[in-house]
C-alpha cells in the first residue's frame, strides 16, 4: 500500500509536500488546511489557514485565529501546486468540512474528519464525495455503538423534566457543536421555554445564531433567580457538572449527551444519572456504509477504533490502514 | 421485561442510596403481578434460575457477529452482558417483548440441549436494555449495586412496614411473592413466619463512647469474637443459617447446619472457623469459607466451622425475645449442653468489678481472635437493630472503620501483576462515597489473590494502571489515627491505614460515614 508522492504521512498530520501543507496539524506550522472548529483539529498559532468562513470565526472566536485566514466556502476549489483542494460539507458542526484532494496524478483523497450522517439543523449536511483514498475518522468504530435516534433522546430529557419539575435538568454537552445541536433539537421537539447556559458557553452560543441557527430563548445561569432554574433545562460543559458550579442549582438532575454514554461505565464515571446517547459522530453503521458507500481503494483511519475498521475493511476486500495520529482527542464528543 | 430493564439501567445511574430505594420501590408499587415479584426476586438473589454458562451466550453472538469484532467489543466494554446486548443484530420489530415473567418461565424451562436456542429467541424479542437484563438473570450475575437488603429495605418503605417485620416474614415466602404484596398493600393479612426456619432481625450494639459513665452492675460483659454474626435455627423438620442482613447462607455451611438439632430453637451467635489447637482460627480461615457458596470436602475437613452462641430468639416453638437478656442466657446455657460441642459452643461471659478491669480487659484481651468487648444490660430484651443504652460494643485499639473500595491500582515488584494498592471511603454528608486513605498492606496472600480477582471482575472504569470498582466490597481498616487533609475531598487522611480485613459480610451502605471517621480523630 503506497501513498502517492504528493502527500507525506506522520503521527503529525498529512501534509501535502509540494506546498508544504499541512491537514488539522497537531502542532503550528505556516500552512494548514482545517476539517473544523474542534480545538483537536484546529490549534491556535498557524501562520495561514485554510477553513470554512464559519470555522475561521469559530476559531478567532476560541482566540485560536491564524495570522492569516483564507476563507474557503464549500466546493469553492484552491491550487496547492498542483493539488487541486475542495471542501465538502462533513455535518458534523457548523462550518465542519471534509477536504478533497486531487493530485496530479488524478488521485483522489477525502479526508472526513470528524463526520455523521444524521441529519442536524445546525450544519450542512455530509455529501458523499467520490474517491480513491477515504481517510475516514473511527471515534465510534465498534459495532457496539450503534447511536439510536436523537429525537427519542430528546423525549427522554423532556419526560425527565416533566417527571422532575422541581430540579434543575443540568445537561452536560460540549460547549462547540454538541450544546447549539441540542438547543436545536429541543426548538423542534417543541420546548419553548428559555434554556440557561453555563457563562463558558455563552460566545459560541451566540456565534451559532449569528449565522443564522434559530435557538431561541437563551439565559445566562448565572444572576438567574433560584426559583426560576426548578424546571428548566440547563446547558454546562462536561467538567463543569461536578464542580462547585453546580452546587447552587436547586436539586440538580444531571444528564450528559455523548455517544459514550452508551457504555454504562462511562455513564457512571461522569455521574451522570440520566445519560442521553447524541452524538456528533458517525456510528459503526454510518462508518460501513459510508466506506460501502464510496467504495474507495483504500481506506486510512485517522483516530479513534482503528483495529476494528480496518479489520472490517479487510473482510469487504478493501485494502484500509491505521495513521496512528497524534494529538487527536477522540473522548470529546 | 423492559420495565425492568429500565429499573436496572436507571438503578446502574442513580447518585445515592435514596435514589435507588425511590427507584426500586416506585417499580414494585407500580407493576404488575407477578412481573413486580419476580423484580423482587431478581433483586434479592431468590429466582434461582439454572444458570447459562457465558460460554453459551459467547458461542451465540459469536454465530452471529464477527468473532474478532465481538472480541475488540468485549475488551473495549469490558462487561460481557452489555456488550452482547450492544451487538446482538435488532430483532424483527413485529416481535413484542417478553414478559418478565415470560422470560423467567422460558429460562426455568430451558434444558442443556434447548437452552441455546430459549436465550436468542428471547434476546431476538429484546432492546438492548432488555437484552442486558436478560443476559444477566440468565448468566445469574445480576449486581446492580443493590444488596438482598437494599430491596427489601426498598419494599418496606415504598409500602410503609418496619424492615424487621418484613425480614422476618421474608423467609417463608416464595416469588413472586404474591402473599407478602397483598400484605403490603392492606388486602390481606400478615404471612406468617413461616412453617419452617425463618430468620429473626439481628439485635445490634452501639459503639460505646463513655466507659466511665457505665453502670457495671446493669450489664454482663462478653468478648466480641471475630467471626461473622449468624442466626442458626431449627424448625418443622428444616435447618438454617441466616447472616446479619438475612440473606440464607446454609448451602454454605452444611456442616454446621447439619448438627442443628430436631428440637426447634434459633441461636445466635458468631460462626467461627476451629484452628487445629481447637480455638478459634483468625478471620482469614473464615474469609476461604465465605468466598465459596459450595464448599469441597477438603474444605469442610479444613476449615470446619462453628457457632459461639451469644443468644437464644426462640426455643420449643417458644418466642424468648422479650425475655429479659438474663432470663434468655440462663436458657441458652441449657440448651447448649445438648448440642453437639465441636459445632456450637457458649460465647463465656466476662468478670467484670470495677472500671479499671473494663479497660483493662479492653486493652489485653485473652484471644487474638477478640476483637472487642460486647455490654449488655442485664433486663435488655432482644430487640431487631441498634437500639441505643442495651447493648454496646467497645472494640479494642487500634482504631478501625469500615471503608469501601474504591480504586485498585497494580502494585510494584513481585506484587506487579496484582491489583494491590487500594484507594478506599467513607460516606460523605451528601450521600456519595469520598476517598480517606490507600493501603498496600495487612492481607495475606491468600487476601490479595481473593482482591485482585475480585477487582477484576467488579471494574467499572480504566484509567491507565487504576481501575476503579463497584461500590460495593467493605474493607475494615486498622489505622492509627486521623490527619485532616487538602488533597482528599473527605478532608481526612488515615494515618498507617493498612486492610485488617475483608468485610464481604457488610453491605457498602454500612460502611462508616467520614463524619464517624473524624470523630476518631479526638483523643
Ligand atoms: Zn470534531
Ligand atoms: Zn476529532
Amino acid at each position: 500500500m503506497r501513498a502517492p508522492d504528493w502527500i507525506e504521512i506522520s503521527p503529525a498530520g498529512l501534509r501535502l509536500r509540494a506546498a508544504d501543507a499541512w491537514i488539522d496539524p497537531a502542532r503550528p506550522v505556516a500552512r494548514a488546511l482545517i476539517t473544523h472548529g474542534h480545538s483537536d483539529h484546529a490549534r491556535a498559532g498557524h501562520g495561514e489557514a485554510w477553513a470554512t468562513p464559519e470555522t475561521l470565526a469559530i476559531m478567532a472566536a476560541r482566540g485560536q485565529a491564524p495570522a492569516v485566514p483564507h476563507p474557503l466556502r464549500h466546493g469553492e476549489r484552491a491550487d496547492f501546486e498542483g493539488v487541486a483542494v475542495s471542501l465538502h460539507p462533513a455535518g458534523h458542526i457548523l462550518g465542519s468540512a471534509q477536504i478533497r484532494l486531487e493530485g496530479p496524478d488524478g488521485t483522489v483523497i477525502v479526508v472526513t474528519g470528524d463526520y455523521k450522517r444524521e441529519a442536524d439543523p445546525t450544519c450542512a449536511p455530509f455529501e458523499p464525495v467520490p474517491c480513491d483514498i477515504l481517510v475516514t475518522e473511527a471515534t465510534f468504530a465498534l459495532p457496539v455503538f450503534r447511536h439510536p435516534d436523537p429525537e427519542g433522546e430528546i423525549a427522554r430529557l423532556l419526560a425527565a423534566r416533566a417527571a422532575n419539575p422541581d430540579r434543575a435538568l443540568l445537561v452536560g454537552a460540549y460547549a462547540l457543536g454538541k450544546a447549539q445541536r441540542l438547543v436545536a433539537l429541543l426548538r423542534a421537539a417543541g420546548h419553548e421555554a428559555p434554556i440557561y447556559l453555563h457563562g463558558a458557553m455563552e460566545r459560541l452560543m451566540a456565534l451559532y445564531a449569528a449565522y443564522g441557527v434559530p435557538l431561541g430563548s437563551l439565559r445566562p445561569v448565572s444572576g438567574a433567580p433560584r426559583e426560576e432554574l426548578s424546571g428548566a433545562i440547563l446547558l454546562a460543559p462536561p467538567s463543569a457538572l461536578a464542580d462547585r458550579w453546580s452546587r447552587r442549582l436547586p436539586d440538580p438532575l444531571v444528564a450528559m449527551a455523548s455517544g459514550w454514554m452508551r457504555i454504562r461505565a462511562r455513564a457512571r464515571q461522569r455521574g451522570a444519572e440520566l445519560p442521553l446517547i447524541v452524538s456528533d459522530h458517525a456510528d459503526w453503521d454510518a462508518l460501513t456504509a459510508t466506506i460501502a458507500e464510496l467504495s474507495p481503494r483504500e481506506v486510512w483511519v485517522t483516530h479513534g477504533r482503528d483495529d476494528a475498521l480496518v479489520h472490517w475493511c479487510e473482510t469487504r476486500q478493501i485494502r484500509a490502514r491505521a495513521l496512528h495520529l497524534v494529538g487527536r482527542d477522540d473522548e470529546a464528543d | 421485561m423492559q420495565r425492568f430493564a429500565a429499573l436496572l439501567d436507571s438503578l446502574s445511574t442513580a447518585p445515592a442510596r435514596s435514589a435507588k430505594l425511590r427507584l426500586i420501590g416506585e417499580h414494585l408499587a407500580t407493576t404488575p403481578d407477578p412481573d413486580r415479584g419476580l423484580a423482587l426476586a431478581a433483586l434479592t438473589d431468590g429466582l434461582a434460575l439454572p444458570a447459562v454458562k457465558p460460554a453459551l451466550i459467547r458461542a451465540l453472538v459469536e454465530a452471529r457477529v464477527d468473532p474478532v469484532l465481538f472480541r475488540l467489543s468485549h475488551d473495549y466494554v469490558g462487561d460481557l452482558a452489555e456488550t452482547v446486548s450492544l451487538l446482538w443484530p435488532a430483532g424483527d420489530p413485529g416481535h413484542h417483548p417478553p414478559t418478565l415473567a415470560e422470560a423467567v418461565a422460558a429460562l426455568r424451562g430451558a434444558t442443556r440441549a434447548s437452552a441455546p436456542a430459549v436465550v436468542s429467541g428471547l434476546l431476538d424479542r429484546l432492546d438492548p436494555s432488555g437484552r442486558f437484563a436478560l443476559v444477566k438473570l440468565a448468566t445469574g450475575a445480576l449486581r446492580v449495586g443493590a444488596g438482598a437488603r437494599l430491596a427489601r429495605v426498598a419494599f418496606a418503605e415504598r409500602f410503609g412496614l418496619e424492615v424487621a417485620e418484613v425480614e422476618e416474614v421474608w423467609h417463608g415466602q416464595e416469588p413472586p411473592y404474591q402473599a407478602l404484596f397483598a400484605w403490603a398493600e392492606g388486602r390481606g393479612p400478615r404471612p406468617a413466619p413461616g412453617e419452617g426456619a425463618s430468620f429473626r432481625p439481628f439485635m445490634l450494639a452501639h459503639p460505646l463512647e463513655a466507659p466511665e459513665a457505665l453502670d457495671l452492675a446493669a450489664h454482663a460483659f462478653e468478648w466480641k469474637w471475630d467471626g461473622i454474626r449468624a442466626q442458626a435455627v431449627s424448625a418443622g423438620g428444616a435447618r438454617r443459617l441466616f447472616s446479619r442482613d438475612g440473606n440464607d447462607i446454609s448451602a454454605a455451611f452444611p456442616d454446621l447446619v447439619a448438627a442443628l438439632p430436631d428440637a426447634p430453637l434459633a441461636l445466635d451467635g458468631e460462626l467461627l472457623v476451629r484452628g487445629s489447637d481447637g480455638a478459634p482460627a483468625g478471620f482469614h480461615a473464615l474469609q476461604q469459607r465465605l468466598n465459596r457458596k459450595a464448599p469441597d470436602a477438603r474444605l469442610l475437613r479444613e476449615a470446619p466451622v462453628f457457632l459461639r452462641a451469644y443468644d437464644l430468639l426462640a426455643e420449643g416453638g417458644e418466642d424468648l425475645r422479650l425475655l429479659p437478656w438474663e432470663a434468655r442466657r440462663a436458657r441458652l446455657e441449657r440448651v447448649m449442653a445438648a448440642l453437639p460441642p465441636d459445632r456450637f459452643d457458649l460465647s463465656p461471659l466476662v468478670a467484670i468489678a470495677d472500671h479499671g478491669a473494663l479497660a483493662e480487659a479492653r486493652a489485653r484481651p485473652p484471644h487474638a481472635s477478640i476483637e472487642g468487648l460486647m455490654l449488655k444490660r442485664r433486663d435488655s430484651p432482644y430487640v431487631a437493630g441498634r437500639v441505643t443504652g442495651l447493648w454496646w460494643k467497645w472494640k479494642k485499639a487500634p482504631l478501625t472503620a469500615d471503608c469501601v473500595l474504591l480504586y485498585a491500582q497494580r502494585g510494584h515488584g513481585k506484587r506487579s501483576s496484582f491489583y494491590s494498592d487500594f484507594t478506599f471511603g467513607a460516606w460523605g454528608p451528601d450521600g456519595t462515597l469520598l476517598p480517606v486513605g490507600k493501603a498496600y498492606f495487612g492481607f495475606t496472600d491468600e487476601e490479595l489473590k481473593w482482591l485482585d480477582r475480585w477487582v477484576r471482575d467488579h471494574t467499572v472504569a480504566r484509567f491507565g494502571p487504576v481501575r476503579e470498582v463497584e461500590k460495593a466490597l467493605v474493607l475494615e481498616v486498622a489505622f492509627e489515627g486521623v490527619a485532616p487533609s487538602a488533597r482528599h475531598k473527605s478532608g481526612i487522611a488515615l494515618r498507617f491505614p493498612r486492610i485488617a480485613r475483608i468485610r464481604t459480610d457488610k453491605p457498602a451502605h454500612e460502611a462508616d460515614t467520614v463524619a464517624a471517621i473524624a470523630a476518631l480523630a479526638r483523643p
